[in-house]
């Protein structure tokens, strides 16, 4: 049987489709990605999880073009402003890495793509995002 | 001789090393230089200082106040180490001030100092990725390193989504206004004897630089570098008993102000250079009792030229949303509306971490004693600094010219 690993516990994987999770406050519902022992808003201790939605557009970008050795450049690097409010940061896929073709605004959605995977068959799912009018693919 | 309120905070000495790369000194000895210029600056000497504050960022471990007395005088005074980002230098000062204040002291030295060589502009050439084991760790459960995985988190990005997160929320704000400000303060550098770069480009030799970070080039990133900055700051009640010479010299501190981050949306995703700097300068404005209108210059934190063009906004220097017009307009040029960082700014000058934040207290103050000499702002009576370390802390200083 193949494990799959999510690269971070915000991204959920074993449900019928991935999606993100937030950790969301109690009392002010201030949301956040990854776990906390307490509110950086309110100072509450209480949080309950929200499933995110998988839609948004770009708020900002970057096109990185020089990084360490290991990382294959040049990528894209987004703020997702996600349906609801919350923002991610993430990869921008399925989309040509120039000013050309990524705009501030865009719409996007939700991908999942393998990052890593060792020899025992453990594969590290990483997420993204695509243009929404290319479908979800990758 | 001169009245002021006792209580108020002078600068009397300031000086800095010029920015670069010292093959044959550490951080210390460059911390250390600067020191006795500032102290030989102010006409005191080490006997006379109340207490040391230092910083530095990468050797902060090696404690930086307590190297720099062994080299400039150990007389057992206060030695105290503070690290805050590239806010060191600033907060130095700023803890030197709060020592004045809590009447501990009534004269005290301020030093930043820094040694990074060629470490890269990147500053983490060991965030590659790594392999299995895959296990969940730390509280976001990280399987693996994020970095080109999750966007990046490394600092020419940041400050690239930054920027680009004030074009996408405001008009007329793109690659070429982010580019300008870096022409601008290339040409600004040529100026000044200290900058670690002294070069002029064209807007199209900095938009046709290397990309290194959409929007910004390699000309519109700051360098990395060796340097040291000192400064000494006394009371008004200590500087009523000093020369006259020192009294017109001396610069008065109206504002020194220390945010963090408050809690933001944006921050829960890269953290947010803005907010904490809105906040800084609307303390820093009441306390001086100035408005952004009094300013003669500006030096500002240009670690990349994207954060430059949002600090205009910031620090309300233009209309709200209105950098991009700040910029195409020359508003911040040395012979415009309000010069913005006519030192060459980090883009030019260099940015040793720990040095920054003291290094643009040397820059205006010179410019408000009248002594900068080729790039002098001529008749200027107030200026401003401001520092943003990632993390993020934010210092504000505001300085007038004495009024004798
Ligand atoms: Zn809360």
């Amino acid at each position: 049987m193949i494990a799959d690993l999510p690269i971070v516990n915000y991204l959920v994987i074993d449900g019928d489709e991935p999606y993100l999770q937030a950790t969301v406050c109690d009392a002010c519902e201030a949301a956040y990605l990854g776990s906390r022992i307490a509110c950086a808003r309110c100072g509450k201790r209480t949080f309950h999880h929200r499933r995110l939605p998988s839609k948004g557009t770009v708020g900002s970008f970057t096109i990185i073009h020089r990084a360490a050795p290991s990382i294959p450049t040049p990528f894209v690097s987004v703020l997702v402003d996600l349906e609801g409010g919350t923002a991610v940061k993430a990869n921008l896929v399925g989309c040509p890495p120039d000013p050309e073709h990524v705009s501030l605004g865009m719409a996007v959605e939700l991908t999942t793509f393998e990052a890593a995977a060792d020899e025992s068959g453990t594969r590290v799912v990483a997420f993204g995002f695509v243009p929404s009018d290319r479908g979800v693919t990758e | 001789m001169r009245v002021n309120d006792p209580d108020s905070l002078w600068i009397i000495g300031v000086a800095m090393t010029s920015f670069g790369r010292y093959a044959d000194r550490d951080a210390f000895d460059l911390g250390a230089v600067a020191a006795l210029d500032a102290m030989l600056d102010a006409d005191v000497t080490i006997a006379d200082i109340e207490i040391l504050v230092a910083g530095s960022v990468n050797q902060s471990r090696q404690y930086p106040a307590q190297r720099i007395q062994k080299l400039i005088g150990q007389t057992g005074i206060p030695a105290v180490n503070v690290l805050n980002a590239c806010a060191t230098g600033a907060t130095a000062v700023r803890s030197v001030c709060q020592a004045i204040k809590a009447g501990e002291a009534s004269i005290g030295l301020a030093v930043g100092c820094e040694q990074m060589g060629k470490m890269g502009m990147l500053g983490a050439a060991s965030l590659g990725r790594e392999r299995a084991p895959f296990e969940p760790r730390g509280h976001d459960g990280v399987v693996m390193p994020t970095e080109g995985l999750l966007g990046t988190g490394l600092m020419p990005g940041v400050f690239a989504q930054a920027g680009m997160r004030y074009a996408g929320l405001h008009d007329g704000v793109g690659f070429e206004q982010f580019a300008k400000v870096a022409q601008k303060n290339h040409a600004h550098s040529v100026l000044n004897p200290l900058a670690q770069y002294q070069k002029s480009f064209t807007l199209d030799e900095v938009m046709g630089a290397e990309m290194i970070s959409y929007p910004n080039t390699l000309l519109m990133c700051c360098p990395t570098g060796d340097g040291a900055a000192a400064t000494v700051v006394v009371s008004g009640e200590r500087l009523r008993s000093m020369a006259d010479d020192v009294q017109r010299r001396a610069v008065k501190i109206s504002a020194s102000v220390l945010t963090s981050d408050p809690w933001s949306p944006d921050g829960l995703v890269q953290p947010d250079v803005s907010t904490l700097t809105r906040n800084a300068a609307v303390m820093a404005y009441e306390q001086a009792g100035v408005s952004p209108h009094d300013l003669d210059l500006v030096e500002l934190h240009d670690c990349f030229a994207t954060a430059e063009l949002i600090h205009y906004d910031n620090l309300g220097l233009c209309e709200p949303g209105g950098a991009g017009d700040f910029i195409d307009r020359g508003a911040p040029w040395r012979d415009g509306e309000v010069p913005v960082n006519v030192s060459g700014g980090l883009l030019s000058k260099g940015h040793p971490l720990g040095a920054t934040g003291i290094a643009n207290l040397f820059e205006v103050a010179t410019h408000l004693r009248g002594e900068a000499g080729d790039r002098q702002i001529e008749g200027a009576t107030v200026g401003m600094t401001h520092v943003l370390g990632l993390g993020s802390a934010c210092s504000i200083h505001i300085l007038e010219r004495s009024a004798s």
